[in-house]
């Protein structure tokens, strides 16, 4: 008998429920959705067979996965002309928005006064802006860039501005009664205390970036000046090519889960030690 | 025993004078009169408690000493130069920063001073060993019980080597058992180093048990109440706290914290 057994023996009959019900959950969070998922796919086959629909207008999945694989030359080379734009956005999201917030940061007046612009750019919808950037600027990625930008960075702004806000008060008087200066205050004690909040941004942003560029890459694509994915599925649409749009369609969700999980991982790793958030809950 | 006398030379007043406050009245922006008239002698090595019901100014006064917020009239007059890193102060929560490691935290004040870590690590791990917390100066806050949590806090705050203390009721929301052992401890660094000590409280045991002398304070206007001179003999530990003089002591002060409430004109809560 091993010593875990033993531990278990000694648990009264409540607790060891709890146990049971733990190891499930454990169990059941990664296999039901997964079970889901194959019967959705294994349904959508066979609505396919069932109904005999010709493959123009909702190809079965086995035949998106043969084009995704005899396609791949061309989706994966557009898949990376999305990436480019995504993670650039993303960047430069990261950096507008991170490097508005701490001059928001510097002063009330400040923040008052052109947080409204960043409210307009936001609330516009991007297509309605799109044509605009099309007559103002000539360069196709910047274009698209552009476009992006300003779909990802208000989330990373307005929560980095919130967490730098945020700091406790006492912290804050510390540092006075320490001589601090305005930079040594933002370096050691409102940047890191911001960054859980920036976090939380980031994984908005990530997520939107990828729509930004799908979106300006529609808009720019209507006018065939694009080769990223959402071309490709324009493109698939306009010659009927269900199984490739679809296949393209799969790529952009994927990257998009992926993004995801990336930037969800990059956050625990930051902030297991200390926040909250990250922290697994001990009883 | 030299220790001790010094701290009688302290009591009785013939240690040199660090801070006098004059007159001091502090008037809050909604008109709220936070203090009134307070005079008040804080002499070298004095172990000053202020002790008093909520609301009498103890936080706000010593808030004025550590230059956090000015008075609206008297003055503060320091005896020779001072600037803010000769104060220490250790606010009623510990105050970490959460992200950073205990020693990071420690190591703070004389990083905002520009000292390299290399160059303050010998300081911070005295420092740290002095609270008791040598080998855990990795561990970050929220791995720390509460009583831990205060120790660095300590340890930070006298990482400067500062003349003067100033404590906002560090130790109010620890357990009594925790309590106890530092304040014993914080005694044992305070007669080693012999720094001056401010420490707000509304607690009479505690402040019997660890001053020199207490100040006691009544509310609305906070002022000055009364003054006790503690003349216990250092160092006081575990015997003294069951002591009958100590007993005395406590009923003494007691007295005069009832008087000094009973004193506040108007309605008064029954909160601390």
């Amino acid at each position: 008998m091993t010593a875990i057994e033993d531990a278990t023996l000694k648990l009264d009959p409540e607790e060891a429920r709890r146990v049971r019900q733990e190891r499930l959950e454990r169990i059941g969070k990664w296999v039901l959705p997964l079970a889901i998922m194959v019967l959705a796919i294994w349904l959508w086959d066979r609505i396919c067979v069932w109904n005999e629909i010709p493959q123009y207008i909702l190809p079965r999945p086995g035949v998106v996965l043969q084009t995704l694989h005899s396609d791949a030359g061309l989706l994966f080379s557009s898949l990376l002309v999305t990436l480019r734009i995504t993670f650039l956005s993303l960047l430069l999201a990261v950096i507008g928005g991170v490097g508005l917030a701490v001059l928001f940061a510097q002063s009330k007046w400040v923040e008052m006064s052109f947080f409204p612009f960043a409210i307009v750019l936001q609330v516009t919808p991007i297509v309605a802006i799109f044509p605009l950037i099309n007559i103002y600027v000539n360069n196709q990625t910047v274009k698209l860039l552009l476009c992006a930008w300003i779909v990802a960075f208000f989330p990373i702004l307005s929560n980095t501005t919130l967490g730098l806000n945020s700091v406790d008060r006492n912290l804050r008087d510390l540092f006075k009664l320490n001589g601090a200066t305005r930079w040594q205050q933002l370096r050691y004690l409102r940047l890191p205390a911001a960054m859980p909040y920036f976090l939380g941004g980031l994984k908005i942003a990530g997520g939107l970036s990828l729509i930004g560029a799908v979106v300006a890459e529609f808009v720019a694509g209507a006018q065939g000046q694009s080769s990223g994915l959402a071309s490709r599925i324009i493109e698939a649409g306009y010659r009927l090519n269900a199984p490739r749009l679809f296949a393209a369609l799969i790529l952009i969700s994927l990257t998009g889960i992926l993004i995801f999980l990336v930037l969800s991982l990059v956050s625990h790793l930051i902030l297991r030690r200390w926040h909250e958030s990250a922290l697994k809950q001990e009883r | 025993m030299i220790q001790e006398k010094v701290a009688q030379k302290a009591a009785s007043g013939e240690a040199p004078m660090l801070l006098s406050l004059r007159n001091v009245g502090k008037v809050f922006s909604n008109g709220v009169t936070a203090l009134s008239k307070v005079d008040l002698a804080i002499r070298e090595g004095d172990f000053l408690s202020l002790l008093g019901p909520s609301g009498c100014g103890k936080s706000t006064a010593l808030r004025l000493i550590a230059g956090l917020s000015t008075q609206t009239s008297g003055q503060l007059d320091w005896r020779g130069p001072v600037d803010r890193s000769n104060i220490g102060f250790v606010f009623q929560e510990p105050t970490l920063l959460p992200w950073a490691s205990v020693f990071d935290n420690v190591w703070l004040p004389l990083r905002l001073k520009g000292v390299a870590r290399a160059k303050a690590e010998p300081t911070v791990m005295e420092m740290l060993s002095r609270v008791h917390l040598t080998g855990f100066e990795n561990a970050v806050p929220r791995e720390l019980s509460g009583g831990m949590k205060m120790r660095v806090s300590i340890a930070r705050a006298m990482v400067t080597k500062p003349r003067i203390l100033l404590m906002d009721e560090p130790f109010a929301a620890l357990d009594e058992i925790t309590r106890f052992k530092l304040n014993n401890d914080l005694l044992e660094l305070w007669q080693d180093e012999r720094f001056t000590v401010v420490f707000v409280t509304h607690s009479v045991f505690e402040s019997v048990f660890l001053s020199s002398r207490v100040v006691v304070m009544a509310a609305r206007p906070g002022r000055v109440f009364s003054e006790l001179t503690v003349d216990a003999p250092y160092p006081r530990d575990e015997v003294f706290r069951t002591s009958p003089d100590y007993a005395a002591l406590c009923r003494q002060a007691s007295d005069v914290l009832v008087n000094a409430i009973n004193s506040t004109a108007g309605p008064h809560h029954d909160g601390h």
